[in-house]
């Protein structure tokens, strides 16, 4: 669907097979548990069994006489990290709580928390020395709900934390709120009190998990000249190389990062866990030391998203949205920085809203730190603003996707931090969804109902930096340092062909360790198609250039002279001057050498996404069940490069939003223990619980990229939540307010007997 | 521990290893056989990405002991593809754009092929309700029953 004039492309648009593809479905392609070093050992760590819990002592001695174990490790071994803030790019975290951590010091924060690590001949003897292991704890309450986590009287997780409110203002007591922040605009009271209509809901999430298939896993060998090779599964390697340089006091240049194939991350794995308890277990053995995490480790020990509280009051005149005064939330986890402010932010984007007050707490509880997870923060609050915004519209008797248009946001709408947007997509992505086939067919049957949601996404921009080196038969190796997550070695190799003119089959792009390309940052914030991207479209003009220099020298003209199309050159003076991409790559040792092209940047102007969606389910009010009978996702995706990649991230995020919406939870008990750690527990969509996902791809070119990309990785995961809410709604009547609306909850609502 | 003797037909070819008794084919295939193709997703059973056909049947290979294998028959995502000439589901995957970070890729092209070897004609439903014992997180699973459609039509006109 096209809602500009569209540009006629080449490579972009179509959809060719993946450059990594052939190793992928042959079983070849090294992921991080497929390394394997002459000498290699293998380290497990010890996690502590409670949730909150003074560390007296630990005695390794055991560990370390029993046969086969090279190495033991606790916090002891740590250098003391630096109490500073590291850049990642989309966050900044404190350094000596990324160090406590990957080891706890003095108190264990959640259950799960590494204490000890073990590195031994094999896995199951390191195993079996994690048992010899031990450690003396001095069990605390432990603060397991994010409301009952920010009384005054709740147990402290640090009693040196203080509030840190606008202004880096500090409060008097000590509290479990490690953030508060407000948005406001307009005067709310005033427009509440002319509205014709005013809603208001506490909303509630627990805890879910990105569920990545691929474990944790990290190897490192502490070379013998002090240097420090890691191989690792991650989003990002050069965040990695950073954040374990902090944690170990190394200096940067000592630290190669080897970014394996990554079996998905979505946000969880940007962190780091294990590289530098492997790379120290290395160190103290003197070989090379592999450490992979169980699924109970994953679950219990790395960050899952935050559980949230949301309280939102939101108020309608005629078919506008006046005033909206929301509240929310966020676990943080273990220590500060969880995806609160992302949420508040994002909450109103589709809409315009003049008058808005939108309070944000950042808040520790005895549960893990938080990472990122797919939008990271804007789901739950879209769960809360896309109900309230569904209630408004019933109540008003307006149709909710007319009532959505009608509040839409266009450019030079405000968003709620006062930054105006430029060229962006919601209306367009909403009259597609009015105007979709699913929307226009009928919803018929008992206990069947039809929902609706829209959703936003800022989108990052940040470093990228590739180069490209022409090859003397014209085929191109692109060399780049962007994690491939789901495809983006083809949508990069895409955009170079294009920039360039030639085959897509003629590119070779390869993601390289940290010591052999500039740096990245992280694959995160949908960023790299469009930033990454853009380093490729400027890597391929600079080949452009010098190849124009060097005709313009063979044919004695002027460069002005000179036409780079078509992938080839041309004289413009003399038309018997011809040459194509080969023949000239051919001439580079009779022209001055070697032609690379280099785009090293800071990717600005990252076009902001959104998404509405349309669901159908069909509800049994006897066991509870809900099914997804249709769904379709409409979103504005900028210009689909491939757009089956882009069908796919899509598809992808609405699942994941499914299983949030209906199943996913940690589900805690009273002491803090995590009792579903495991894939058969933690219920993740099957393939029996979908159906087929429809995509409107709605393409509104980013006016920030030379090919108009934005990202399209998060948002779709931001309208499932509230879309199957108001679905179910629609066809009980009840509105559900607390997520996941699984069998039982369902039932139970259903009955009255929650 | 005693390790023991453990002689078993492996994509073809006659293979022997010593083992302990408390490792997994799973275990054994990545780290003794360095055959990686196949993955450890939970090592209960529960993601299917260490589906192998044993005997004509497939299971995770977590959930069996390597020592189980003694005169078996198993094949791995390895064994699939014949020399430099892909399985039609191999190539439909591809086609299809059914993987993303590709971690349960192998998992599922066994489970597919154990599908399509007994049911060649399997329908969506079908295949869902087979495949619901492999999990995939990036795709919601859209593109990968498309493709095993696609391989069915594949291999129908071979």
């Amino acid at each position: 669907m096209t809602t500009e004039e569209k540009i006629e492309y080449k490579v972009i648009g179509t959809r060719p097979i993946r450059p990594d593809g052939v190793e992928k479905v042959t079983g070849k392609a090294q992921y991080g548990a497929d390394i394997r070093l002459p000498g290699m050992i293998y380290g497990r760590v010890l996690r502590s069994p409670h949730a909150h819990a003074r560390i007296l002592s630990i005695d390794t001695s055991a560990a370390e006489a029993h046969p086969g174990v090279l190495a033991v490790l606790t916090a002891k071994d740590l250098p003391a990290a630096e109490d500073k803030m590291e850049e990642l790019g989309e966050s900044a975290i404190n350094v000596k709580e990324v160090s406590d951590n990957i080891l706890a010091s003095t108190k264990a924060l959640y259950r799960g928390h590494a204490v000890a690590a073990v590195a031994a001949a094999n896995a199951h003897v390191a195993e079996e020395a994690l048992a010899l292991i031990k450690v003396e704890y001095e069990v605390l309450p432990p603060v397991l709900d994010v409301r009952d986590a920010m009384r005054e009287d709740a147990p402290l997780l640090n009693e040196e934390r203080h509030t840190k409110s606008m202004g880096g203002k500090l409060s008097e007591k000590p509290s479990n709120i490690a953030q508060f922040t407000q948005f406001s605009g307009g005067d709310i009271e005033a427009a509440f009190a002319e509205a014709d209509v005013v809603v208001e809901h506490e909303f509630n999430t627990s805890m879910v998990h990105q569920g990545y298939i691929e474990p944790q896993v990290s190897t490192s060998s502490w070379n013998a000249d002090g240097t420090i090779t890691i191989w690792t599964s991650t989003q990002g390697a050069f965040a990695v190389r950073s954040l374990v340089a902090e944690v170990l006091r190394q200096p940067i240049s000592n630290i190669r990062v080897v970014p394996m194939e990554i079996g998905g991350g979505f946000g969880g794995k940007l962190p780091i866990y294990l590289d530098p308890v492997a790379a120290l277990l290395s160190k103290k053995s003197g070989k090379p030391v592999k450490i992979a995490m169980s699924r109970t480790d994953v679950f219990e020990g790395t960050g899952p998203t935050s559980g949230t509280s949301i309280r939102v009051k939101m108020a309608a005149k005629g078919d506008k949205i006046t005033a909206v005064q929301a509240n929310l939330a966020y676990e943080a986890g273990a220590y500060p920085g969880s995806s609160v402010g992302a949420g508040a932010m994002c909450m109103l984007s589709p809409y315009s809203v003049e008058n808005f007050q939108i309070d944000a707490y950042d808040v520790v509880v005895n549960k893990p730190k938080t990472a990122a997870y797919r939008a990271p923060g804007a789901p739950a609050a879209a769960f809360a603003s896309e109900s309230m915004i569904d209630e408004l519209a019933k109540k008003q008797g307006i149709d909710p996707l007319a009532f959505r248009r009608a509040n839409s946001s266009e450019a030079g709408t405000r968003m709620v931090t006062g930054v105006p947007f430029p060229r962006i997509g919601a209306v367009e992505t909403t009259e597609a969804a009015i105007n979709s086939a699913h929307y226009k067919s009928p919803i018929e049957g008992p206990n069947r109902g039809r929902g609706v949601a829209s959703g936003f996404w800022f989108n990052a921009g940040m470093q990228s930096s590739v180069v490209a080196a022409v090859n003397s038969d014209g085929t191109i190796n692109l060399i780049e340092g962007s994690t491939d997550i789901g495809g983006t070695r083809a949508s990069l190799a895409m955009q170079l062909a294009e920039t360039l003119g030639v085959k897509y089959e003629s590119i070779r792009p390869s993601v390289v360790d940290t010591d052999s390309i500039g740096h990245n940052d992280v694959t995160g914030g949908s960023r790299t198609t469009f930033a990454s991207g853009m380093a490729v479209f400027e890597a391929g003009m600079d080949i452009r250039r010098q190849m124009i220099t060097r005709a313009a020298k063979l044919w004695s003209c002027s460069e002005d002279d000179v036409v780079y199309e078509d992938g080839g050159l041309r004289c413009k003076v003399d038309s018997t001057k011809e040459l194509t991409f080969k023949e000239m790559a051919a001439q580079q040792p009779r022209t001055g050498g070697p032609i690379v092209g280099k785009g090293s940047l800071v990717a600005r102007g990252a076009g902001s996404a959104f998404a509405t969606h349309i669901v159908d389910v069909e509800v049994d009010p006897e066991t509870g069940k809900v099914e997804i009978l249709r769904y379709t996702a409409v979103q504005d995706v900028g210009t689909a490069i491939h757009p089956a990649y882009v069908e796919g991230q899509i598809q992808g995020g609405v699942v994941q939003g499914i299983g949030w919406a209906l199943n996913e939870e940690y589900f805690y008990n009273d002491e803090g223990t995590m009792v579903n750690s495991s894939f058969l527990d933690y219920r993740m969509p099957t393939a029996l619980d979908v159906p087929m996902i429809d995509t409107i791809l709605v393409e509104v070119p980013n006016p920030g990229h030379p090919y108009g990309v934005r990202g399209v990785g998060e948002v779709p995961i931001v309208p499932p939540l509230a879309a199957i809410a108001n679905a179910i709604a629609d066809a009980t009547g009840h509105r559900f307010t607390t997520l996941p609306m699984s069998p039982r909850r369902v039932v139970e609502e259903l009955n009255g007997l929650s | 521990m005693a390790r023991s003797y453990v002689s078993t037909n492996l994509n073809g070819t006659e293979t022997d290893f010593l083992c302990e008794p408390r490792q997994s084919l799973l275990e054994v295939l990545r780290d003794e056989l360095g055959l990686t193709g196949t993955k450890e997703g939970c090592n209960n059973g529960n993601c299917g990405a260490c589906s192998v056909m044993l005997n004509g049947r497939i299971v995770n290979s977590c959930c069996v002991l390597a020592v189980e294998t003694q005169d078996a028959t198993v094949t791995t995502i390895e064994g699939v593809a014949q020399g430099d000439q892909l399985h039609p589901l191999q190539q439909a995957f591809l086609n299809e754009a059914a993987l993303q970070c590709g971690i349960c890729t192998p998992g599922f092209i066994m489970a597919s092929k154990a599908l399509l070897e007994r049911e060649p004609n399997a329908d969506e439903h079908r295949i869902r309700h087979w495949l619901a014992g492999n999990l995939c997180r990036c795709t919601g699973y859209d593109k990968i029953v498309k493709a095993v459609l696609s391989a069915e039509q594949m291999q129908g006109v071979k």
